[in-house]
Formats: structure tokens, C-alpha cells, sequence
């Protein structure tokens, strides 16, 4: 981060980005909204968590500076913690999804 | 892996007393600003990942009921109002938008806008706020509050003649007021950090080499949106088609 | 390099610095904090203690005699939570984590000061709450606060007990999260991460467990105080919820909870058993990745707490398996302690006593996990005293005498002081028989079928009762000799060296006890780990990096 301070100046402004992700998110919410009405049958919800999981990742990538940061590690944080989430989501399914079965 | 080793040895050869005079708010335990801003930084990430899991045990009773009580919530899903739900996700999006704008403008030296940002971000929250009253009171109204004075009474989307089973109808409404009211909550906790930001950026205390709190406060925020990101989709637009 | 003196023409250091009841409980010294700490998990574990003497009073006849069978539920539950909560978790990183990670790193505090203050004050709040709910009625839902019985049909103080673990279990997140930042951004320059002692990467995978584990149960127990006080139907099978919902939310926080406790104590174990081998950790990468793999599994098997519970028989099997794999890394370590004592040159003095009963009853305590990650043995011994005794030996037997060990391994570098050695090799001697007394008897009651949990039992099973609660008061007396010994030695010890064992690790070039910024000049780090060698090496001195 110090590398901020030297290397923006040769950097051109932000503010493209940040108003261009602005944008993509509002469109991102209309999209969600909208899609919602269409019958997609089982593919209603993942379309919906595909676009907010674009949502988010833009947030984190451009307005929380993970796309700029300079080391590996805030990356290494979220991605971990995403893993730890899905474990969690995931083996518990492991029961519930089969439950029936026996 | 990004260690202190040169920045310290750096910090050596010019003695810290030189690191401290130029900075007041460098902390006498770390030995260089970078340092301190780069635990800054890494300290509130690892905090969201905590808030992660906590959101995430939440998501993960959401998802089973969700998949047990389709229907039914399905049904409860569709008595929320998803147009205003909507309109909440647009005022945080925005509200991310002044965020970072501030954090810009403490990096080119900009006062007013800095201001004008943090205030407008405040502004964004409470509008959310708001929002979210006039749907919780819209949720008293019809007895949608689990309860004692609980009552559902609605079809099954897309199966008419076929009514909602109250009881799980409940669970969501349990589950849609523990998430977004522990949402809510953390939103406050980001007003309260964001007026504290206000007030030093008033003081001028940000220059363009420090203006860590503002980041992190900042990381916070966007994390309520990225929370809420998720929750909108999920409590107000389950099987909307029908 | 002359240090102003104290008083007594002690030099200065962190304990005479400053002087008064506020400058401990405004302190931002790392090394304060983890004496705080010292002091509320000792107050703890007696009360966590005082619980057990009366369940194993109880025990000591087949009829319920001593309370009644309301009171004796209460007793095991608050056992428990004491233990688990507001002893068991704390106790090394808070203590000897807290105090010994900068100072291992070559740093001055860690990355947070103030937020180490907090995160006692958080406990302190939490263990007041528990307190309190202990002595207005207490809790009888057993620590595992199952439900439906928590929300819907107990009538003690289960809100309470829940929200004074919420409040702890802060306390837990916060120190976890500064261990990381610390361990990632305050190493001395030289420090690279091979070259730190396994007992800092012990405490990193401990802290990654507690940061990610912790506020599961956190919103779990938010979810219980809801259900009970509201009657959501979120847990409760009447109103269409699902109580095994409450187990996995539970125990995937309350399974890698277990290896909060057990890491840190291996840490300590191997920092104890390369000083007196004198030799450098055989396959040190192996013992650091271990620690690592322990945390990342240790989240991969927590239905293995469900096996019986109504969980399908697939997950089951999917929870076995992975339950078989967590040993591994476990195994790997204990291997890699064996090798290194071999050939080494072994003193016997009281932290490598602990730490060769941690060798052991660790072994015993991790080998009848795998007993109970067998589908097939499980059935029979679940809510047996297998179990009891299974997981005593990994708390008691492993974390514990870790924790024992630490504190006299570092209790010269801590107080100044030399605590008398005689002693305290009797008082290991003394808590490992006592120990064993008391817990092998009670994997031979589990397996003929006693059920834990129970205050009365058939008479054929009272010889082994007896023998176990002889045991305790034999291991209860193991406890409180090294209680004594250390007081004394704060006020009669022989002042202490600034490196009685002539160990390794930074730490030890500290005066002890420490100044409150630990070194004078950051040290400039160029040697291994261990460097035991040149550490014994005749006529070569270790030229000191800061005094």
C-alpha cells in the first residue's frame, strides 16, 4: 500500500473504475429483479447467486482494493474464508441431502 | 509473503524517534507506518472473515429450510415487498460508491468532498434504514412477526388452492427477521463508525500518507453491502416467476 | 548495559515498571495481559475443578445420595462449560500465547495492544455472566446445550449461560485474529517463517481455528437465546425444525474448538522436548505443516459428534473416513517428537516430565478417537465413559499437561524466579498417576456400558468408580502443589537467569523477568531454529542480539 503514494502518479485516476463498477452493480440489481420474474425452474436461483456473487466479487476486487493490493495474503484471507463457508454449506448438506435415501 | 524485514532494517538505520516525529499517530510498537497500516489493513479482513462465519451460520439454517419448506417459503417470500428490498440494494450500492469516493479524496487532499462523501454515505445508511422500518412495520401489520400474534395465511405460489403451512412459514419470517435485523444492526455499528470517521475528517486528521481508519471503516461498509447483497436475492426473490 | 534498578536494586523490568491496581487493568503490555489471564483461568479452572470433586463425590456410590438428579445435571453441564469456555480455550494462547508469541518474534507488543486489553475484559465479563448464572441456578442442559431440551423444556438458566459464552467467545475471536497479524507483521527482520519456533506455528493454526470456528457457535447460541425466548420453531421439531440443525451449527465450532486446545499445548510440547533433548525438532517442516492440516481437518469432522444422532447413515460414512484422516497429522507429530528424543541428551527436569506424559496419555487420548470414528464401536461406546475418558485424555492428559509444562518451562522468564525443581518433578509425578487413576478406569466403565452423564449406576460398577475418584483427589492434590510452589517463589525463589535452560528461541535473550518492551534493539535474526548445537557448542558463545 505504501507503493501507493509513488506509483499513482503514474497511475491514471480511479474513478473510471469506481463509477464503472457502480454502474455494473445497479444494472447487476436490475437484472436480478427482472430475472427473478422469468421461470427458469431450478436455474432461478443460481442465476440469482451467480450475479451476486459477481456483485460481490466487485465489490471486493475494486472497492475494497483486493485487485491492487500488493501481496498474495488478503486474497489468500478471503479465499480461505470462502472455502471454511462452503464447508460449512456443503457437509451439511452432506446429511440433509440424503437423509431420504435410507 | 510479505514480512517487515527491509522496512524495519530501513527504520533501524534511521532510528524510530525519526519514524515517530514525522507521524504522531504511528504507534509505539510497530517501526514503520507501512507496518502499522498493513496490520490495520489485514486486522479488519480477518474481522470480516469472522463476520463471514457468523452471517454463515445463519445462511447454512436458511439454505436446509429453504430446501425442506420450498413452498412455504416460497409463499412467505413473495408477502415481502421485493421492490423495496430492491431499492435498498440500490442505496447501498450507492453508498459504497461515496465510500470509496471519500477515501479518494483524503488521497488527493480534498476536504469538502471528503466531507460531503462520508456524510452522504451516512445518508445512503440511514435511507436503509428507513426503508427497513417501513418494511418491518408492514410485516407487524399483516402479523407476519413470529409469535404469539403470528398468522400466515397465503397459497402456495404456482399451486393455488394450496395454503402455506404456517408453522414453517415462521421459520422464514424467524430466519428473514434474525439476518436482516443482525444486518441492520451491523449497518448502525457502520453509522457509529462512519460519524467517528466524520468527526476526525472534520478535525482534519487524514492527509493523503494517512488515512488508515478511513480505509478500514471503509472495508467494513462494503462488507454490509456484500452481506446484503446475498440477502436480497435470497428472502425476496424466491419463485417470483409464479 | 545498565537497567535502572527497582527498589530492591532489582533492574527494571515489566512486573516493577509501573506500580498500582490501575496500570494493571489499563495495561496494554502484552506481557500484563497474559498474568491477568493467569489469574482469571486459575480462579476458573477451581470452580471448573470444584464441579468435578462433586461429580466424582457423587459417583463414589452406585445410589444418587449426594444431590439430587436436577443438581447432578447441573453439575457435569457447568464442569463443563467452565472448563471448556472459560479454562481449557484460553489457557495457552492467553497465557503463554500472549506472553511469549511477540517476544518469540522479536517483536515489542502485539499488533494490538489495546484490543488484547479488550479481549480480557471480554472474558472477564463472560466468566462475571457465567458467575452469575451459576449461582442464581445454573444450567442443566449439559455444555452441549442440545436441543430441544435448551430451548423448549429446561427450566434453568440456559439464556444466560449462552450469552456469557457469546461474550467469551469474543474474547477468543480477538485474540486469534492478533496472533495472525502479529505472526504476519511484526517479525524481527531476519524472522522468516522457517525459521520461527513451532510453538508460533502452533499458535497461528490455533488462532485461524478460533477466527473461523468461533462465531459459528456464536450465531448459534444467538439462535438458541431466540428460540427460547421466542418459540421461532427453528430448532423445535413440533414447528417443523430440526434439532440435528442445532448439532452441525454446534459442532462445527465445537469440534475444531477441541483442537484450540489441544495445538497450542503441542507447541508447547516440542519447544519443552527440543530444549531437553538439546537437539533441533526432527522434520521441523512436517511438525509446522501438521499444525496447519490440524486446523484445516479438524473442520472437516464434526458429525462424528452425530454418528447416533439421526444423521444419514452416507454422511456417516463421510465423517468417519474424514475423522480416520484428522489423526494423521497428529500422528505425524508425535512421530517427529519420538525422533527427536532419539539419541538426544535428556534432562529430566518438570517441563519434559509433563511433556513426556503429554507423549503418552496424548497417544492413549488420540488413539480412542479413532475407536470412536468407527462407525461399528461408536454405536456402543457413544454417551459412555469411553467417551469421557477418551476426550480427558486429550484435555487433562494432553492440553493440560501441556499447559503445566509451558508454565514451568517459561516460569523463570516470567517471574524472575526458579521455582524449587524437586518439587515440582513430584508434583508431575503425582498429577500423571493421579491422572491415570482417575481416567484409565473409566474407558473400562465406558466399554461395559456405563453412560456418562448418569449420577447412579448398577453396583458392578462401583470398584472402577472408586478407583477413578481416588484418582481425582490424588491428581486434584497434583494441582495444587505447583499452585503453591510457584506463589512461593514469587516472594522465596532464587532469582532466576536470563537463560536457565540455555534453550533456544528469542525469547531467552531477554532479562528475565523482561523489560515491558522486551528488547532494547529489535534483533537481527540469523540463525535456525533450535539451534541447539551451537547453543551447546563449547567455547562459542552466542553473541546476544539485545540484553
Amino acid at each position: 500500500m505504501s507503493d501507493h503514494s509513488t506509483s499513482d502518479h503514474s497511475k491514471s485516476s480511479p474513478l473510471p473504475t469506481y463509477f464503472g463498477v457502480w454502474i455494473a452493480l445497479l444494472v447487476g440489481t436490475f437484472l436480478t429483479y427482472e430475472i427473478a420474474k422469468i421461470d427458469l425452474g431450478v436455474f432461478n436461483a443460481a442465476v440469482a447467486l451467480i450475479i451476486a456473487t459477481t456483485k460481490a466479487l466487485l465489490v471486493a476486487l475494486f472497492f475494497m482494493h483486493l485487485k491492487g493490493a500488493h501481496e498474495k495474503l488478503l486474497k489468500l484471507v478471503v479465499i480461505s474464508t470462502v472455502f471454511f463457508l462452503f464447508l460449512l454449506l456443503v457437509l451439511s448438506m452432506a446429511d440433509y441431502g440424503t437423509r431420504l435415501w435410507s | 509473503m510479505h514480512d517487515s524485514s527491509t522496512a524495519a532494517v530501513q527504520s533501524n538505520a534511521s532510528g524510530e524517534a525519526h519514524a515517530a516525529a514525522d507521524n504522531p499517530a504511528l504507534l509505539h510498537h510497530f517501526a514503520t507506518e507501512e507496518q502499522q497500516r498493513d496490520s490495520a489493513s489485514l486486522g479488519m479482513w480477518i474481522f470480516l472473515a469472522t463476520e463471514v462465519m457468523f452471517f454463515g451460520g445463519l445462511f447454512c439454517a436458511y439454505l436446509i429450510y429453504r430446501g425442506w419448506y420450498f413452498g412455504d417459503f416460497a409463499a412467505a417470500s413473495t408477502s415481502i415487498n421485493a421492490a423495496l428490498g430492491g431499492a435498498n440494494t440500490a442505496v447501498l450500492i450507492c453508498s459504497s460508491l461515496t465510500v470509496v469516493l471519500a477515501i479518494w479524496a483524503a488521497q488527493t487532499s480534498q476536504r469538502g468532498l471528503l466531507l460531503a462523501m462520508l456524510a452522504l454515505t451516512m445518508l445512503f445508511g440511514c435511507a436503509f434504514l428507513g426503508i427497513k422500518g417501513i418494511e418491518y412495520k408492514d410485516k407487524f401489520d399483516e402479523h407476519h412477526v413470529p409469535g404469539v400474534s403470528f398468522s400466515f395465511h397465503e397459497e402456495i405460489p404456482g399451486h393455488p388452492g394450496q395454503y402455506a403451512n404456517p408453522q414453517h412459514a415462521q421459520i422464514f419470517f424467524a430466519l428473514y427477521f434474525i439476518m436482516t435485523g443482525l444486518h441492520a444492526l451491523h449497518m448502525i455499528i457502520g453509522l457509529g463508525i462512519f460519524a467517528w470517521l466524520f468527526w476526525m475528517a472534520w478535525k482534519g486528521r487524514f492527509t493523503p500518507e494517512y488515512h488508515t481508519p478511513l480505509e478500514i471503516g471503509g472495508l467494513y461498509w462494503h462488507f454490509v453491502d456484500i452481506v446484503w447483497i446475498y440477502l436480497f436475492p435470497l428472502l425476496y426473490l424466491i419463485d417470483r416467476h409464479r | 548495559m545498565a537497567t535502572p534498578s527497582g527498589p530492591q536494586g532489582e533492574r527494571e523490568n515489566y512486573l516493577n515498571k509501573h506500580y498500582g491496581v490501575g496500570s494493571w487493568l489499563l495495561t496494554t503490555d502484552h506481557k500484563r495481559i497474559s498474568l491477568l489471564y493467569l489469574l482469571s483461568i486459575t480462579f476458573f479452572f477451581f470452580i471448573g475443578g470444584f464441579f468435578a470433586l462433586l461429580i466424582r463425590l457423587e459417583l463414589l456410590t452406585p445410589a444418587g445420595d449426594l444431590v439430587q438428579a436436577d443438581t447432578y445435571n447441573k453439575l457435569f453441564t457447568m464442569h463443563g462449560q467452565v472448563m471448556v469456555f472459560f479454562f481449557l480455550i484460553p489457557s495457552i494462547p492467553a497465557v503463554l500465547g500472549n506472553f511469549l508469541v511477540p517476544m518469540m518474534i522479536g517483536a515489542k507488543d502485539l499488533a494490538f495492544p489495546r484490543i488484547n486489553l479488550l479481549s480480557w475484559y471480554l472474558y472477564v465479563i463472560g466468566g462475571v455472566m457465567m458467575l452469575h448464572c451459576m449461582l442464581t441456578g445454573g444450567v442443566d442442559t449439559g455444555w452441549t446445550f442440545y436441543v430441544p431440551f435448551s430451548t423448549a423444556f429446561s427450566n434453568t438458566k440456559v439464556i444466560e449461560a449462552g450469552l456469557a459464552i457469546f461474550v467469551a467467545g469474543f474474547s477468543s475471536i480477538l485474540t486469534g485474529l492478533n496472533f495472525i497479524v502479529t505472526i504476519h507483521r511484526m517479525r524481527a527482520p531476519g524472522m522468516t517463517w522457517s525459521r520461527l519456533p513451532l510453538f508460533i506455528w502452533a499458535h497461528y493454526a490455533t488462532s485461524i481455528i478460533q477466527v473461523l470456528g468461533t462465531p459459528v457457535i456464536a450465531i448459534t447460541l444467538v439462535l438458541v437465546v431466540a428460540e427460547r425466548a421466542l418459540h421461532l420453531g427453528i430448532f423445535d421439531p413440533k414447528l417443523g425444525g430440526d434439532p440435528l440443525l442445532f448439532q452441525h451449527l454446534f459442532w462445527f465450532y465445537s469440534h475444531p474448538a477441541v483442537y484450540i486446545m489441544i495445538l497450542p499445548s503441542m507447541g508447547v510440547v516440542t519447544e519443552i522436548i527440543a530444549c531437553f533433548s538439546r537437539k533441533r525438532i526432527f522434520g521441523y517442516g512436517f511438525v509446522a505443516f501438521s499444525s496447519i492440516a490440524i486446523a484445516v481437518f479438524g473442520f472437516l469432522v464434526w458429525a462424528h459428534h452425530m454418528f447416533v444422532a439421526g444423521i444419514s447413515v452416507y454422511a456417516a460414512l463421510v465423517f468417519s473416513i474424514l475423522s480416520y484422516a484428522v489423526a494423521v497429522p497428529s500422528a505425524v507429530k508425535v512421530f517427529n517428537w519420538t525422533a527427536t528424543l532419539y539419541k538426544g541428551s535428556i534432562r529430566y527436569d518438570a517441563p519434559m516430565l509433563y511433556a513426556f506424559g503429554f507423549l503418552g496419555l496424548f497417544t492413549i487420548g488420540g488413539l480412542t478417537g479413532l475407536f470412536l470414528a468407527c462407525l461399528g464401536i461408536d454405536m456402543h461406546v457413544h454417551d459412555t465413559y469411553f467417551v469421557i475418558a477418551h476426550f480427558h485424555y486429550i484435555m487433562v492428559g494432553g492440553a493440560l499437561m501441556g499447559y503445566l509444562g509451558g508454565m514451568h518451562f517459561w516460569w523463570p522468564k516470567i517471574s524472575g524466579k526458579l521455582y524449587p525443581e524437586g518439587w515440582a518433578r513430584l508434583a508431575a509425578l503425582i498429577v500423571f498417576i493421579g491422572f491415570n487413576l482417575t481416567f484409565f478406569p473409566q474407558f473400562i466403565l465406558g466399554y461395559l456400558g456405563m453412560p456418562r452423564r448418569y449420577y447412579q449406576y448398577p453396583p458392578e460398577f462401583q470398584v472402577l468408580n472408586v478407583l477413578s475418584t481416588a484418582g481425582a483427589t490424588v491428581l486434584g492434590i497434583g494441582y495444587l502443589l505447583p499452585m503453591i510452589y510457584f506463589l512461593w517463589s514469587m516472594r522465596y525463589g532464587k532469582p532466576a537467569p536470563d537463560n536457565p535452560w540455555n534453550a533456544a528461541g528469542l525469547e531467552w535473550k531477554t532479562q528475565s523477568p523482561p523489560t515491558t518492551f522486551n528488547f532494547e534493539e529489535e534483533p537481527v535474526v540469523t540463525w535456525e531454529a533450535y539451534n541447539y548445537e551451537e547453543l551447546d557448542a563449547p567455547q562459542k558463545q552466542e553473541v546476544p542480539v539485545a540484553r
